[in-house]
């Protein structure tokens, strides 16, 4: 499936909330709990984006023209948001990578969560994600 | 004064009528407004008094003939002379206007550091300081090659006096500490600290931020200094705060920014600075803080700055015992003298997600380090989730938070 098509699937999902908070955040939390975790190795500082309030670890390997992404975080909410971004992102090409926009997030109505104030580091993280895809780019070329 | 006391004891939906945003709703829920700690909320006698400025007063201050600017001038003058009394500091040219406390320790920290501080010199703060009162002496310290101490505190977040005694000598120039804790509440005994260090003919400078809101604060009966506090906290505008210096001192250190307003003479070989306090205020002031905070202050001492403090102290109590009866919850922060701030952290849950479940329940807290990093590491904590009150605060409120953060704990877990 392509990113965009990710991206549909998972604004559909979310729509069965409706203006249900609670649900949504459930729903988010429970996402946050099975996140498959990065593994103990990766867990390092140099793989440490830090938010002014929560951290979040990012992994990722090239495997066969694909980036797979692993990740964590140590707040459970923004955990749950970094494991649709990795559900967006991971397996696809450093293109695809490079050129995705994250609009689900808006569309979701999850913003708040990349705002300046949340300081969760998720912002980083979607930059640091290209910046990944770009170094293997150039690693190839 | 009939509406604000009734029987002695402060009218708070009366006083809660005063601040227009109190009524806001926040994804459909009333607003608990629990933050003031950040930023106070403000009285429509502030927002009227700032409005009203720029209806019909607006002009220069100290610049113009004419009749406008002479009339905000002495207008901008009251409102130095209202935080003067506010202070009781023995002279109007004690009061500085700057942008808030972070500015009025900077300009200490500049301007006293450039005259006073040297190689191998030693400068006191504590572990529970706000970064704005650890930076601009860290950066000092390190420019000029002195040393900066650190008094450290104990489990319930006190400072450990005797640990201070012993870090005050010779090489000691500055004592700067902050008069109450904006993360553990803690209410530090500045009387004591002050004459310590004058004992030692060392000055101090007392961080105010969080103390003006809630205290009485006597800048001659303490002998400080330097003391410095924000408007936006004291219900008044952001952008506008205080240095109070005692004279002597402000008038032997040299200016921190330099521009319009501050000198008597300009020429390209010599510039004579103007007198106190001009001498620190460079470029148009923020007039409009200026009247808004005069304004702030004389709406607190209608209320009385005591009647403040005491209905704060039983809604302290209220809230500490309501919140320790959460289950896995620990407050961080419990001196015998504290204001109403209360961190606390919940096992298990991230102070991050406590907040974004409370903020969908319109309950407005603060959660993070608080600008208090050496605090959490003291602690061994990521961060608090802090509640602090204003005398605008209800029971009512504290229990719609206790019931937050268990509708909060039971989705985390």
């Amino acid at each position: 499936m392509r990113i965009a098509e990710i991206e549909n699937e998972i604004v559909e999902e979310f729509a069965l909330f409706g203006d249900d908070w609670e649900g949504k955040y459930d729903h988010l939390i429970d996402l946050g709990k099975h996140l498959p975790l990065i593994d103990k190795q990766y867990k390092t500082d140099d793989r440490l984006i830090k938010g002014c309030q929560s951290k979040v670890w990012l992994h990722s390997e090239l495997k066969n023209e694909k980036v797979v992404f692993t990740a964590d975080s140590d707040a459970i909410i923004t955990k749950g948001i970094v494991a649709l971004m990795i559900r967006v992102i991971s397996g696809h090409t450093v293109d695809e990578i490079i050129h995705a926009k994250f609009e689900f997030i808006n569309k979701i109505g999850l913003i708040e969560h990349l705002s300046p104030t949340r300081s969760n580091g998720l912002v980083s993280m979607i930059k640091q994600t290209k910046l990944d895809a770009l170094a293997y780019k150039h690693l190839k070329s | 004064m009939e509406t604000i006391t009734k029987n002695g004891v402060l009218n708070i939906q009366k006083l809660r009528q005063d601040f227009p945003l109190l009524s806001k709703k926040v994804k459909g829920n009333p607003l608990v407004y629990l933050d003031s700690g950040a930023t106070a909320q403000k009285p429509k006698q502030v927002i009227d008094a700032i409005s009203n400025y720029y209806q019909t007063q607006n002009a220069n201050v100290h610049r113009g003939v004419h009749q406008l600017s002479q009339e905000i001038t002495i207008a901008y003058e009251n409102a130095r002379g209202t935080v003067q009394n506010h202070l009781n500091a023995a002279l109007s040219q004690e009061i500085i206007f700057t942008s808030g406390t972070t500015e009025s320790i900077n300009l200490i920290a500049n301007s006293f550091g450039k005259k006073y501080i040297k190689s191998g010199d030693e400068i006191i703060i504590s572990e529970m300081e706000h970064h704005s009162n650890i930076l601009p002496w860290q950066i000092l310290c390190e420019e000029k090659g002195a040393v900066l101490k650190v008094i450290p505190i104990n489990e319930k977040g006190e400072l450990l006096i005797d640990e201070y005694k012993k870090l005050l000598c010779s090489k000691t120039k500055i004592v700067a500490v902050t008069h109450v804790s904006n993360t553990l509440g803690t209410i530090n005994p500045v009387k004591e600290i002050i004459e310590l260090a004058h004992e030692k003919n060392i000055p101090v400078l007392i961080d105010g931020a969080q103390a003006v809101p809630h205290l009485k604060v006597d800048v001659q009966a303490l002998d400080v200094d330097f003391y410095c506090f924000s408007g936006h906290k004291l219900f008044g505008p952001t952008g506008v705060g205080i240095l109070y210096g005692k004279e002597k001192l402000l008038n032997e250190m040299p200016p921190y920014k330099v521009g319009g307003g501050t000198i008597k003479t300009v020429a390209f070989k010599k510039t004579v600075f103007a007198d106190l306090p001009l001498k620190y205020e460079a470029g148009t002031p923020n007039i409009e803080g200026g009247i808004g905070l005069a304004a702030a202050i004389d709406y607190v001492n209608e209320i009385g700055i005591e009647n403040i403090g005491a209905y704060e102290c039983e809604l302290l109590e209220y809230s500490t015992t309501k919140l320790s009866a959460v289950e896995g919850l620990r407050i961080i922060g419990t001196a015998k003298e504290k204001a109403s701030v209360i961190s606390f952290v919940i096992e298990e849950v991230h102070p991050l997600d406590v907040g974004t479940i409370l903020d969908k329940q319109g309950i407005a807290v603060r959660t993070g380090h608080h600008c208090t990093q050496p605090l959490m590491e003291h602690f061994n904590i990521p961060g608090t989730i802090r509640a602090s009150l204003a005398f605008y605060n209800t029971k009512e409120e504290i229990d719609v938070l206790v019931n937050g953060i268990q509708k909060a704990v039971k989705m985390l877990k």
